[in-house]
């Protein structure tokens, strides 16, 4: 990859916008102007505001950034996104930092560990049903990673639901599931860091 | 007239009433809902968290089967998620050759292949509001919901798909508003209606998630709505699910049913309660319901201004020339 700005090396910020579909390059053009922090709702709980998160990738602050919490806090509501002057396609970046750090083995380190945990247990089952069981994928990731909370679950809001007749243990199965197989087993040999 | 349709694992099961009244309300306007066959999940905010080819050749598979199936090209996504990542998926393939090309290869892996922008993703709202219309709508209206106030919500995804046109304003849409006004509900002033539910968030950081349910409970409160009409699972899972878990976490009483807007469609065209997967709800919708009469509201005189000359004192300003 060259980068097409400068004839430097790729740095942290050529990187993500490389592995980002959309208009991912706009983010050389962030104005650090505070309207992502502004309307995210999640942004009070996060290590750093999106603003901080992107001066930081400007700076190449590689290993600070990866094992921010930021990314996983990300509610994926695309607010700050319908309103960056700057267009700068901020949700999709969120997904690629989670990916480079899942890739570089950070999100072990991060204290809230439970995100990547959860989108694991949810791909898991997809891969291997074609099809997710909502609250099934809640109760596996719980008692796979959580068990005490699994049985707070269970024995709480999970109850309700089964109760109602909105609970799934099995999950449903597509029929030509080795066809699924088949294109995100080539698509994983494509996919490369993300 | 016919569409596709890609219902999502949700409405299998957790969000059945979603799926039923969509189809209840669907066949007497005219729509004929042809559902995907074998259609797969479209992975939700997850997938793409992991492996971003992957994610894409997973929604890209029920793209291709849509557009070979060749029932129309238009695809209907009742669930924000599904709409969402359909329409992103199309869209970034015909953005991205280097994405597109890798997507080709892994799909003809499945001896599938799928040309970007061949099928129009559309969100069940999208299809009612701006195809089928308010007239169409309003024709089938026989029960009006005369006397109940309902905040509607929209939630993330379906009035901001990010980059990509919307067929509503971001950040203040108004088309569901639009619907329910025609079926003769009350439409309170919902300001919150586009803000996030906290999506997966119930299970990464439960007091993140619950401080973003109790917003959203408060602000309907507020504006004394009687219910919450919604048009995704995953905020409706939200929002009455975990309606008990926000009470006892922040010491509140809300006690909000939580509806999808299909089921309120229904109502007013006089389909059976039972045939709308009411009863699916954990907050019940007994005492909100019980609420609409047969006689309409009357209609609120607009605010007077008083006595003549009770507008705001204006300068004089003195005569030209």
């Amino acid at each position: 990859m060259t980068d097409t700005y400068t004839s430097r090396p790729p740095t942290l910020i050529d990187k993500i916008i490389a592995e980002t579909p959309g208009k991912a390059s706009n983010l050389y053009a962030c104005l650090q102007c505070g309207t992502c922090a502004g309307s995210c709702p999640s942004g009070p709980d996060m290590d750093h505001s999106p603003r901080s998160l992107f001066a930081m990738i400007d700076s190449g602050m590689e290993d600070q950034v990866l094992m921010s919490n930021t990314p996983w806090y990300c509610v994926s509501c695309y607010y700050c996104m319908v309103r960056c002057p700057q267009e700068i396609p901020i949700t999709d970046i969120m997904y690629t930092l989670k990916r480079m750090a899942i890739e570089a083995g950070h999100f072990k380190e991060i204290d809230k560990d439970k995100a990547p945990e959860f989108s694991e247990t949810f791909m898991d089952l997809v891969e291997n049903n074609g099809r997710s069981f909502e609250l099934g994928v809640v109760m596996r990731h719980h008692l796979r990673y959580h068990p005490i909370s699994a049985v707070k679950l269970a024995t709480g809001m999970g109850l309700k639901m089964i109760t109602k007749g909105r609970m799934d243990f099995t999950p449903s199965k597509i029929k030509n599931l080795p066809q699924l197989k088949a294109i995100l087993k080539k698509a994983k040999e494509l996919g490369g860091v993300a | 007239m016919k569409y596709g349709y890609y219902p999502g694992c949700s409405m299998e099961k957790n969000a059945r009433s979603y799926h039923t009244s969509t189809l209840a309300v669907a066949k007497p306007l005219g729509i004929e809902l042809i559902e995907i066959d074998d259609w797969n999940c479209c992975g939700a905010t997850e997938y793409i968290a992991i492996n971003k080819v992957p994610a894409y050749a997973l929604v890209s598979r029920n793209l291709a089967l849509a557009a070979d199936q060749g029932d129309s090209k238009n695809l209907v996504a009742p669930c924000s998620a599904c709409y969402l990542n359909l329409k992103k998926a199309d869209h970034c393939l015909q953005e991205n050759a280097e994405l597109k090309e890798k997507v080709d290869i892994s799909l003809d892996a499945g001896g599938l292949s799928y040309d970007p922008g061949s099928i129009n993703v559309q969100h069940l709202l999208e299809t009612l509001s701006v195809d089928i219309g308010l007239d169409a709508i309003k024709a089938q209206v026989k029960k009006p919901l005369h006397n109940l106030k309902v905040a509607p919500y929209y939630g993330c995804l379906v009035p901001r798909p990010g980059t990509m046109e919307s067929f509503d304003d971001p950040e203040h849409p108004i088309s569901m508003d639009k619907i329910l006004a025609v079926l003769g509900a009350t439409v309170v002033d919902f300001p919150l209606k586009a803000q996030c539910c906290g999506g997966h968030m119930t299970q990464i950081s439960e007091d993140t998630a619950l401080e973003l349910i109790r917003r959203l409970l408060k602000n309907a409160a507020d504006n004394e709505a009687d219910l919450i009409a919604t048009l995704c699972p995953m905020c409706q899972l939200n929002l009455d699910a975990y309606q008990d878990a926000v009470n006892s976490h922040f010491g509140t009483n809300f006690k909000i049913p939580i509806v999808y807007f299909t089921q309120l469609m229904g109502l007013a065209f006089n389909i059976p309660a039972d045939e709308l997967g009411f009863g699916k709800e954990i907050v019940s919708t007994k005492s909100a319901l019980s609420k609409i009469t047969d006689e309409a509201p009357k209609p609120k005189r607009s605010r007077e201004r008083g006595k003549k000359n009770a507008s705001l004192p204006m300068p004089i300003m003195a005569e030209e020339g």
